[in-house]
């Protein structure tokens, strides 16, 4: 395969996955909060064909009750293009139009419900709104701020080389748990969600500059020895123009690589912000917040469903991986 | 039943027997007053192993504060009268008898005599009188000491003879000979001269040496590993036996491991490392249930304790310049209507459900089910009524908007924050539940979680904070351990600590209802003035009481005498009964 093609199915299959979660109103059958009480850590609810009498449904059902009792509950058929909760498109348009559900009382949970009975797969849905958006930005912040600051230390050299390194060295090596605490603490205590998400943007994203720095500093070390740099200089090139034009292209490749690598790191990082009180609240979820419930060991034991959301982010970390691969191979294929 | 009890009657027979032959070999060396117990009777050696969440932080009994040092210390030491976990009653400890006079003022103890401390030095009542003037030097600090203060005046401590100690009360007190439960006797041998310079605080670190520690309890330390574990092993001169004359404990030797989360513990007790294990959540307790039979121990609901998990709103004085948006929320919380519906429109039921597993008890009083001897049975238990609560709000003066959420009088949302700690999942589950819950009402609520060191300094410092979840757990079934939670002036009255002035009307009745009990000797009488407290609390709800969860304990099949009670230590009070078969 080509790399051009390979790139085109990696974007392709993240298109997808962004698509479901960018319309998570439409695609979740419930809304992310709407607790079952009656139905805490129920499994997912099996869809039937067929019913105890052996009779074959064109349309698939649920059982009543939590949707597995088979004991003679009653029978709700799946509909497709539902009137729904009501939610938000992009939150902004409102709209009830949700793809599939069953009538009340019957119950869908495809992926099973969490403690307070929530549907998880809605949770899913929704929980990636914030948790990829934050990646996405916070990698493009750092990586941005990796290219600036590493392309100045390579290009320059000298003190200012000097000077961003040590910068770089400090910030990989403080201990910023720590600095979170602090953080936390001077923070007023409800945060609206909003100003948690820039929140989370920027610590995720100003604590990660300092690698791509590095990366992007080697690659316009040697960038700016190459014979048409050193010809452009010698037609009387201006620094920036050199800069612009012929050395940062040269870091391209490693920018978008480093992005796509970055977005399941920080998806991942998320779960130690929820942790210090930094990520966002319940009720909304959050990719971090459904991965952290993962760490008490009787959902590990007893309710194999609740690893569903991280089995679901495998094939989109894979897809991210695979871009970031594709994203290389093309960029060498094109300095070549 | 009657099998049961047919089964018993030939294991004390086959005791007897075995009895017969040990007694006269021990009469010749048991020179002092040994206290015979009566549980059934054990045979000695082996090492049990429990898990501790974190290290202790000291082994002086003077100074302990945390619930890890103390439960080490209450087997290292002894206290002269002693309160039976198990039945909640007071037992004779370091004092075998003790006579009360009809004011309540004047108790006199008869010490035990012949008996030594653990390294072998003879205990008398010099040691009494030492070990209390610590306890009540104001120098030191002891977070007992408030306790010796009866009436506003410290307790006064005589010696009459070697073996007889006087003590003198400026006030009856009701809880009377309870007040000697866990204040650990002291070697004045050993910590006089640490006393005289001054650096007693300094003394029995937890790296102390062993031949440095001696104390009355059933074990004596053997070794300190920083970050593993402490090791503990038996007193030879401990001073009970049982009947068949053998000087407990039975044990040789306890292991505390330092083990930090309960996760850990569950893990560390189902691969057989520890024997024992107390106080672990509902959901760990039905993981632990299922391999109950594959592994060999055995998993035990011991019903409500004595913990409650309440909410609560900032009652503080906050300035408006300080703190503005506190301020200006407390408008809402101090009227006891909107406080009245938030109480109302909890779902107290579900809270049982989702975060117990059925495994707790739901309150509307601060007095849990577990204690048998103080609960007012007249407090109402009016079911979750969204109807009540929006009835209350609207004669508050508080409306609801277009989009159904509510607003106060000058039309501004209501909408505050519930802060839990982090590391107390149960709290944290509360508060989300609590949040959907008032939602109903169109209140906007936000879960703020922190750690709880954070927690705590708000609450107590800054102030900053609009409502909590926390959980208080009474030391006793007496209410004389709540004092400081009723008290307007105490450390502990959580939504409004410290008062310098009763704030309200009714804190004022309680704080008088709480000092009329203290000194009420009457049962009947001092239980009403309780009751009188609880219904004003239950009217007026400075804490929402939510639920109260049961006491989940395991141990391995193999530890035999295992009696745990709903009081603290739960599992280890009886410790140097338990016997390894």
């Amino acid at each position: 395969m080509t790399a051009r093609r390979k790139l085109q199915i990696a974007l392709l299959a993240l298109g997808c996955f962004h698509g479901f979660v960018l319309f998570a109103g439409f695609f979740a059958p419930y809304d992310f909060s709407a607790q079952n009480r009656e139905h805490p850590f129920a499994p997912p609810t099996r869809l039937h064909f067929v019913d105890a009498q052996r009779k074959f449904h064109l349309r698939p059902f649920v059982y009543g009750g939590a949707g597995n009792a088979s004991d003679g509950a009653g029978i709700y058929p799946m509909h497709f293009l539902v009137r729904g909760a009501p939610y938000q498109i992009i939150g902004f348009f409102p709209a009830r139009l949700r793809l599939f559900g069953v009538e009340e009382p019957g119950r869908v949970f495809l992926i099973g419900t969490d403690g307070y009975g929530r549907d998880q797969f809605s949770r899913f849905l929704y929980g990636g709104q914030i948790s990829l958006l934050a990646g996405l930005l916070a990698a493009i912040l750092s990586v941005s701020l990796g290219a600036v600051i590493g392309a100045l230390a390579g290009f320059y050299g000298g003190w200012v080389d000097e000077a961003l390194m040590r910068a770089v060295e400090f910030f990989l090596a403080s201990p910023w748990l720590y600095l979170l605490f602090a953080v936390r603490a001077a923070l007023p205590l409800h945060v609206a969600e909003w100003q948690i998400f820039i929140l989370l943007v920027s610590v995720l994203g100003l604590l990660g500059w300092a690698r791509p720095a590095r990366l992007v500093r080697g690659i316009v070390l040697s960038a700016k020895e190459r014979h048409f740099v050193i010809a452009a200089r010698g037609f009387g090139a201006t620094d920036t123009h050199i800069l612009l034009r012929h050395v940062l292209p040269q870091t391209y490749g490693v920018l978008l690589t480093q992005v796509a690598l970055l977005i399941p790191h920080y998806v991942l990082a998320e779960v130690t912000l929820s942790f210090l009180g930094l990520g966002v609240g319940e009720p909304v979820p959050s990719w971090g917040s459904l991965l952290s419930q993962l760490q008490q060991y009787f959902i590990l034991t007893s309710y194999w469903w609740m690893f569903m959301p991280a089995l679901l982010l495998v094939p989109l970390f894979l897809a991210y991986y695979a871009a970031a691969d594709a994203f290389q191979e093309h960029f060498q294929q094109v300095a070549l | 039943m009657t099998h049961l009890r047919r089964c018993f009657g030939a294991a004390s027979t086959a005791v007897l027997l075995c009895g017969f032959v040990v007694l006269p070999l021990r009469a010749a060396e048991s020179a002092g007053d040994w206290m015979v117990t009566d549980n059934p009777v054990g045979h000695t050696g082996g090492r049990l192993a429990v898990a501790l969440r974190s290290e202790p932080k000291t082994l002086n009994p003077v100074l302990a504060l945390d619930e890890t040092s103390r439960e080490v210390i209450h087997c290292l030491t002894a206290d002269l009268i002693h309160i039976n976990r198990g039945s909640q009653k007071t037992e004779p400890a370091l004092a075998k008898s003790w006579s009360v006079t009809r004011d309540g003022r004047q108790y006199t103890l008869q010490l035990r005599r012949g008996l030594r401390f653990s390294d072998g030095q003879p205990f008398d009542a010099d040691d009494v009188i030492f070990s209390f003037q610590v306890y009540l030097d104001e120098k030191i600090d002891s977070p007992q000491r408030d306790l010796l203060i009866v009436g506003g005046e410290p307790i006064v401590v005589q010696r009459l003879d070697s073996y007889t100690v006087r003590f003198q009360l400026a006030q009856p007190y009701a809880a009377a000979e309870r007040l000697f439960d866990s204040v650990a006797i002291l070697p004045r041998h050993l910590l006089e001269s640490a006393y005289r310079k001054s650096n007693f605080s300094d003394t029995w670190s937890i790296a102390t040496a062993a031949p440095q520690f001696a104390g009355l309890g059933p074990f004596r330390l053997k070794e300190y590993v920083p970050g593993q574990r402490i090791a503990l092993e038996r007193n030879p001169y401990y001073w009970k036996q049982d009947r068949n004359g053998v000087r407990l404990p039975y044990v040789d030797e306890i292991d505390f491991l330092f083990v930090p989360s309960e996760d850990a513990q569950v893990i560390r007790f189902q691969s057989g490392d520890t024997d024992i294990l107390s106080r672990f959540s509902a959901d760990n307790f039905a993981v632990l249930e299922k391999q109950e039979a594959a592994k060999g121990y055995r998993v035990r609901d011991l019903g409500p304790g004595m913990d409650y998990n309440f909410l609560f709103f900032n009652l503080n004085d906050v300035s408006a310049k300080d703190l503005p948006e506190v301020a200006r929320k407390q408008a809402w919380f101090q009227d006891v209507r909107f406080r009245q519906a938030v109480s109302a429109a909890v779902d107290r039921d579900g809270i049982i459900r989702l975060v117990y597993s059925g495994r707790a008890t739901p309150l509307w009083g601060h007095v849990t089910p577990g204690n048998k001897l103080w609960g007012d049975a007249q407090l109402p238990h009016p079911a979750k009524s969204l109807e009540r609560g929006r009835a209350l709000l609207k004669s508050a003066g508080f409306s609801w908007k277009a989009d159904g959420s509510l607003a106060d009088s000058r039309g501004s949302p209501v909408e505050f924050s519930i802060l839990t700690s982090s590391s107390n999942a149960q709290r944290t589950k509360m508060a989300t539940m609590i949040q959907h819950d008032l939602a109903q009402l169109g209140m906007k609520v936000h879960v703020v979680a922190l750690e709880f060191g954070a927690v705590v300094n708000r609450l107590m410092k800054t102030h900053d904070y609009e409502a909590c979840i926390m959980g208080l757990a009474s030391g006793d079934a007496d209410p004389t351990p709540e004092m400081n939670v009723w008290l307007s002036s105490g450390d502990t009255h959580l939504w409004h600590p410290k008062e310098s002035q009763p704030a309200t009307p009714w804190e004022a009745e309680i704080d008088g209802l709480m000092q009329r009990q203290l000194i009420t000797l009457d049962y009947a009488k001092r239980k009403r003035l309780y009751d009188q407290v609880q219904e004003i609390i239950a009217q007026n709800v400075p804490i929402i009481c939510l639920a109260s969860p049961n006491v989940l304990v395991a141990a391995k099949n193999r530890v035999a005498n295992f009696q745990p009670a709903i009081l603290d230590s739960y599992t280890l009070w009886n410790v140097e009964q338990l016997y390894l078969q």
